[in-house]
């Protein structure tokens, strides 16, 4: 990169930086202060509430989706999935590599799209079907939108536990479909495949571009994930707004509260048809928890609306019988709900 | 010139023909530009993150929609 190009992206770098860090520190103040002294709005009445809720929820979240976009951009440059592969399957990792896999699924971006020769990718490098599971199910289930999301708007806490369990529940998944031994349910041509898998295709070329010539493109790619989603999340975050000012306290409580212990079973089931994006779910999950749905039951629904799509399943058809994916989305689905039950004790 | 876009047919890869199209019409060059979707063909680049760019047989552009001025670059 030329030196004018590189003092200007610093300087960029520079101001954008602490600006964004300060408009973050200091966004409740300003937000009160555009909705109760520039528009004419009380903030003891719904509306105003509503208002400012909305404002600072977009706001916040936009900054939160950008930075962990981009921080996960720069973790993906520097440990790409081809990198992942020859990791996989060139070293002795004594059950270490369920974990590899599930928390590389985390932190890459995911496309239902890239499933398919991911999948492929890995039985193609010989990597047994279990830790390919693990990458697979944390994949959609953990992802920068799903985790900015939490994070504007349950706190810190809330998204490790969703996390990490998200984490733990790709590996022991794909630990214990891999014991199955479902090898023989793959399609014919995938099997073929992993007939041939030959280690020596695992090759990585490192690029060695600098950090600094490639930030540019990391921005932008960052950027591009909160454009794409910025409309759900504004959708999202309306929805819930306008709940939490005109839905009563524990209104849900009577069909979703801990006692009733149909409940989670319930609304992981209510999930399967809403493979909405989770820009657009969360928000209204939150409501739900203000509003008396207890935690557990709230990640158990998320998970479910994100790991567990139909447009997925038809996907995968292509590389598995129908028996396999019967499996794979039944077992993902008994651990969302022991799950669930496990939060809503422990918490 | 040969290029090839390699997606199973998400909206990224949509947006990646057409962007590839823009790029090349913008620099007025001879190319043929021709859609992937076999997945059996895709693997055979040996990538595994979709859309991806295939320039005269070699793989440029993998996992994501990059922007005309980028793809201009690499014609």
């Amino acid at each position: 990169m030329e030196q004018r190009k590189k003092i200007k992206l610093l300087v960029v770098l520079g101001i954008g930086i602490p600006a964004i860090i300060a408009l973050y520190w200091w966004l409740q103040p300003i937000i009160d202060h555009f909705t109760y002294n520039l528009l004419p709005l009380k903030p003891e009445t719904h509306l105003g509430e509503a208002i400012n809720f909305f404002f600072y929820d977009t706001i916040k979240i936009v900054i939160l989706l950008f930075l962990i976009s981009s921080l996960m951009g720069v973790v993906n440059v520097y440990f790409p999935v081809e990198r992942l592969r020859v990791y996989l399957t060139t070293k002795k990792m004594y059950g270490l590599q369920y974990f590899l896999a599930s928390f590389f699924g985390a932190v890459t971006p995911f496309c239902s799209c890239s499933s398919i020769p991911l999948f492929i990718g890995f039985v193609q490098g010989g990597i047994p079907l279990g830790v390919t599971f693990a990458y697979l199910i944390t994949s959609p289930l953990v992802n920068e939108v799903a985790v900015a999301m939490f994070l504007g708007l349950f706190g810190w806490k809330a998204t490790l536990i969703y996390a990490g369990s998200g984490i733990l529940l790709g590996m022991i998944g794909g630990y214990i479909l891999g014991k199955l031994k479902l090898d023989k349910y793959l399609s014919d041509w995938v099997k073929q495949i992993q007939d041939n898998a030959q280690s020596d295709a695992n090759t990585w070329e490192e690029e060695n571009t600098p950090f600094i010539d490639r930030l540019p493109s990391i921005i932008a790619d960052g950027w591009g994930i909160v454009r794409k989603v910025l409309l759900y999340v504004i959708v999202g975050i309306a929805i819930g707004a306008a709940m939490h000012g005109y839905v009563p306290e524990n209104f849900f409580t009577e069909y979703l509260s801990e006692d009733k212990w149909y409940a989670i079973p319930l609304a992981v089931i209510l999930a399967v048809p809403m493979y909405a994006n989770a820009a657009g779910i969360v928000p209204v999950i939150q409501v739900f928890v203000a509003k008396g749905v207890p935690l557990g039951t709230a990640i158990a629904f998320m998970m479910s609306v994100v790991g567990l799509s139909l447009p997925e399943a038809t996907l995968l058809k292509k590389v598995m019988q129908w028996k396999l994916i019967g499996i794979f989305f039944g077992t993902i689905t008994l651990f969302i709900i022991a799950l669930g039950y496990l939060f809503n004790v422990i918490l | 010139m040969e290029i090839k876009v390699l997606g199973t047919g998400c909206a990224k890869c949509n947006s990646l023909e057409e962007v590839t199209k823009q790029a090349v019409a913008e620099k007025g060059i001879e190319a043929t530009i021709e859609k992937v979707d076999d997945i059996m063909q895709i693997m055979s680049f040996g990538v595994m993150t979709t859309p991806a760019l295939v320039i005269d047989g070699k793989v440029v552009v993998k996992g994501k929609v990059p922007s005309v001025k980028e793809i201009k670059e690499l014609l």
